[in-house]
């Protein structure tokens, strides 16, 4: 675990031995083969909502793709199914049709279980809300994906090691003086360092983020972009940004726009 | 990890749920009492009753009782062998008990039980439930001096000084009473005299209410007037402790002619000499050589329940009252042995009292020697009606019952049962009641669970957010469960766990909380003139208290499976929209 602790990249370019079987990510299909370094793709999903027996569609035959390395924005209205897209993406939900490739694996029909799992060390998320635990610090918040992943004796073994990284990471983040403050105790654009912070900690392949900087003021928000550009520019992340700025968007490697429940190129 | 960290940090931020363990704390601590009392009166009375039955009873419902008990003494010697401690026999039968009370006769009741002096200690607690210490050490059924019940307030004076008195009041009556004839026998005369012609007819020679003194007016034939009975009761209803006037009073003579009569060998006999046949026992000669004031009937053993009530008195105090006492002399009447038996009379003097503060055996044992009731009864020197026997500690009674019964079957018209099954209804009523007692509580218990079950419903709720948090970090279904488990778990540990502390520390000062409350409310909380107790008697059981706790706890943790399993249920992405 002490590379954990150092390492904050964990890229991974194609042609590297794809090594998610250590997750048990157990391909039920063969693999369909996917673009040369596309890292997260969807194909042809569909989902709707049922509300009162009527079929809300949301996604029809949408189709998506993030490169490993890139920056990639979903841009569209609000209410034209972003954050559902991601959280389909980050496998959160199932879609009613089509699949969800990760890293060349079909991700969408693993079992509960697995998702727990890809999601706790392969993916990192952020969200407009921050969603920070507020009954515990920004520290413990940082370090709550290790507990998850090691469980009780685990964790205490590691502890030392889980810690300096949440350390580290907060360092990165420029939140240091902040460790053991509540959320409540945290401004806006402090929370979402915080926030992604603990995306990181577990040393994920890629980062969705559901309009992280919705919430901020243009400063702020200016800034956790800066921080994001520099993660993925230095450390090699990948990102997957939802947001409705088109100007944000304009500054990302790529960019797709989601109306009427379907991508489109901008 | 993080599910303890956030158990504990949920237990330390909802101080609501906290409120909902109150009522699990006030149902442990309510058990923990309950089952302290309830434990504590079924220990104290199993002990009185086993200390009277003894162990195992052989009984013979013969009407001549077990014949040549000697021989069957010896044979469950042998059968018994080692595990047996002492052995004794008994005469049983109901019986009635006549007492004189200021010119009243109080009937009760009774089992009159003759006992074998010399085993029946070994056998039975009896002796430690006398009144008189002497007596404590080893009955007599020889009527003490003076000394009864010195733990006792107001235990009325007894014994020889008290019999002394009172017969020479008596005998002071009865010559008042004898002069008073002779005065109307003479005024009669001399009216008859005056008159000159004699009456036609003679009055009836006993009025009935002379009868009742046992006092046979010696040449009466006079008139018997209304008015001289009367005078007379009064005067035998005043207390005998009063009864000291009339020694100093115009009567004087006579009470000192009373201690020329040819008894000094008597006046002595009571307690410097306890030569058994200085007790005038013969029934024929009785009536005209016993002289109450020197004489004792045969010693009987009375339960202090047949002769006195317990009431509380104006002031609030509870009080005894006594019918008779030690010294007075009682009437019990009782079947003779045999197929067709008879009603027998027998004078006998109160000895001592047996208190054994369980009110049915103090309401109607009453005790005399063995070899007296036999030969009273026209039994054989060497016949019983029962054969109790103590075990060695320890010893299997229902093993033991049961060689026993093999030995003495059913055709021979002998029982033979333990203290358990003598009193087998009793001990599983009261079970019952404990039990009951227990579903009740821990019906309380669970309505406390309901209590959690909402509480920690509105939790989930309120946490739906970071329910759906957790679970995009990649938190599994039950992990999320077992955070309300272990919650469930620390508030049902922490109210059982308070709620025990809380309970024993109740016990261990339940007298006094009870006297406190007596104070407060001027309720009597525990009423002596209920129980024979004089405090609440209490026995910790730790098994129970562990089954409480355990229970409390094992509700507390079901109240939260239900919200626990909505959490794992929650669909993370419906919880994340959650705002
Ligand atoms: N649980 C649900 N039940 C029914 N309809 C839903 C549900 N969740 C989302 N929807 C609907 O799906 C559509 C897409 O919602 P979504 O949150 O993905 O939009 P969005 O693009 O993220 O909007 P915004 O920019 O405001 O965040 C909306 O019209 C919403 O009403
Ligand atoms: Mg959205």
């Amino acid at each position: 675990m002490s590379e954990l602790a150092t390492q904050i990249r964990p890229r991974r370019r194609q042609g590297e031995p794809a090594h998610a079987a250590d997750i048990a990510l157990q391909p039920t299909e063969p693999l369909a083969a996917p673009s040369a370094d596309v890292l997260l793709e969807a194909r042809n999903i569909t989902k709707s909502y049922r509300r009162n027996r009527l079929e809300v569609p949301v996604l029809r035959d949408c189709s998506f793709s993030a490169r490993t390395g890139e920056i990639t924005a979903i841009v569209g209205q609000s209410g034209s199914g972003k954050s559902t897209l991601l959280h389909l993406l980050g496998t959160l939900d199932i879609p009613d049709s089509g699949e969800i490739y990760f890293d060349g694996r079909r991700i969408d029909n693993l079992s509960r279980r697995q998702r727990d799992r890809f999601r706790n060390q392969k993916l990192g998320m952020i969200f407009q809300f921050y969603h920070l635990l507020p009954e515990i610090t920004a520290y413990q918040n940082v370090l709550l994906p290790m507990m998850i992943q090691a469980g009780f004796w685990g964790y205490l073994k590691n502890r030392t090691a889980f810690r300096q990284r949440a350390q580290q990471l907060l360092q990165r983040v420029g939140l240091e003086h902040r460790l053991h403050h509540r959320p409540s105790e945290l401004s806006g654009g402090e929370m979402q360092r915080a926030a992604i912070a603990r995306a990181l900690i577990a040393s994920p392949q890629i980062l969705l983020a559901d309009e992280p900087t919705g919430n901020l003021d243009q400063q702020t928000g200016k800034r956790i972009l800066d921080l994001l550009n520099d993660l993925n520019e230095n450390d090699g992340l990948t990102i997957v940004m939802v947001t409705h700025d088109e100007s944000i968007a304009a500054q990302c490697h790529s960019a797709v726009v989601l109306s009427n429940g379907t991508t489109r190129r901008p | 990890m993080y599910r303890w960290i956030l158990c504990w940090r949920y237990l330390r931020t909802r101080y609501i749920a906290l409120a909902s363990v109150v009522s699990v704390m006030l149902g442990v601590a309510t058990l923990v009492i309950v089952n302290a009392v309830m434990d504590g009166f079924t220990a104290e009375m199993q002990q009185r009753m086993h200390g009277i039955l003894s162990d195992v009873i052989i009984e013979s419902r013969s009407a001549h009782g077990l014949e040549n008990y000697r021989h069957h003494v010896e044979r469950i010697r042998r059968i018994v062998g080692d595990d047996l401690v002492g052995i004794t026999s008994l005469v049983h039968v109901p019986a009635m008990v006549s007492i004189d009370h200021r010119g009243e006769t109080i009937t009760r009741q009774i089992n009159l039980i003759g006992i074998d002096v010399d085993s029946y200690a070994d056998v039975s607690d009896f002796s430690k439930y006398l009144l008189h210490p002497e007596n404590q050490q080893r009955i007599s059924f020889l009527l003490k001096e003076s000394g009864y019940a010195p733990a006792r307030a107001h235990f009325p004076e007894s014994g020889w000084e008290y019999r002394r008195k009172k017969a020479a009041a008596e005998k002071q009556l009865r010559q008042l009473r004898e002069q008073y004839e002779r005065e109307q026998q003479r005024n009669a005369m001399l009216r008859e005299a005056i008159d000159q012609p004699p009456p036609p007819t003679v009055a009836s020679e006993t009025s009935p209410e002379s009868m009742q003194f046992g006092l046979e007016p010696t040449t009466s034939r006079g008139l018997s007037l209304p008015s001289l009975p009367t005078a007379l009761t009064v005067n035998d209803s005043g207390e005998v402790e009063s009864s000291s006037e009339p020694h100093s009073s115009p009567v004087r003579p006579v009470a000192a002619s009373s201690e020329q009569q040819p008894s000094p060998e008597h006046s002595t006999v009571d307690t410097l000499t306890p030569r058994v046949d200085a007790v005038a026992t013969l029934a024929s000669d009785q009536a005209r050589v016993f002289d109450a004031e020197f004489q004792q009937h045969e010693g009987v053993v009375l339960g202090i329940s047949i002769a006195s009530t317990r009431y509380r008195d104006a002031a609030g105090q509870v009080t005894d009252y006594y019918y008779a006492r030690p010294g007075d002399d009682v009437m019990i009447t009782f079947p003779s042995a045999g197929n067709s038996p008879r009603a027998i009379n027998e004078r006998f003097t109160v000895v001592d009292f047996y208190e054994s503060k369980m009110s049915e055996y103090d309401a109607t044992f009453a005790f005399v020697p063995l070899e007296k009731l036999q030969r009273y009864r026209g039994m054989s020197a060497d016949a019983v009606t029962s054969i109790q026997l103590r075990l060695r500690e320890g010893a299997d009674l229902d093993a033991v019952r049961d060689t026993l019964r093999r030995a003495f079957p059913l055709e021979t018209m002998v029982q033979v049962s333990t203290w358990r099954d003598l009193q087998g209804p009793l001990l599983a009523a009261v079970q019952m009641e404990t039990t009951i007692l227990n579903i009740l509580l821990f019906l309380i218990i669970a309505v406390a669970g309901f209590g959690i079950l909402a509480t920690f419903f509105m939790i989930v709720i309120e946490k739906t957010k970071d329910i759906g948090i957790l679970k995009s970090l990649g938190a599994s279904g039950p992990g999320v469960a077992s955070i309300f488990l272990g919650y469930g778990l620390l508030l049902g540990a922490f109210g059982a766990g308070v709620g025990a502390v809380a309970g024993l520390a109740f016990v261990a000062r339940i007298n006094s909380i009870a006297d406190l409350l007596e104070v407060a409310t001027g309720q009597e909380v525990f009423d002596p003139t209920v129980y024979y107790f004089d405090s609440i008697p209490t026995l910790v059981e730790p098994m129970t208290v562990v089954w409480v706790v355990v229970g409390a706890i094992g509700i507390a943790v079901l109240a939260s499976v239900l919200p626990a399993m909505r959490a794992a249920r929650m669909h993370p992405v419906k919880a994340l929209r959650y705002e």
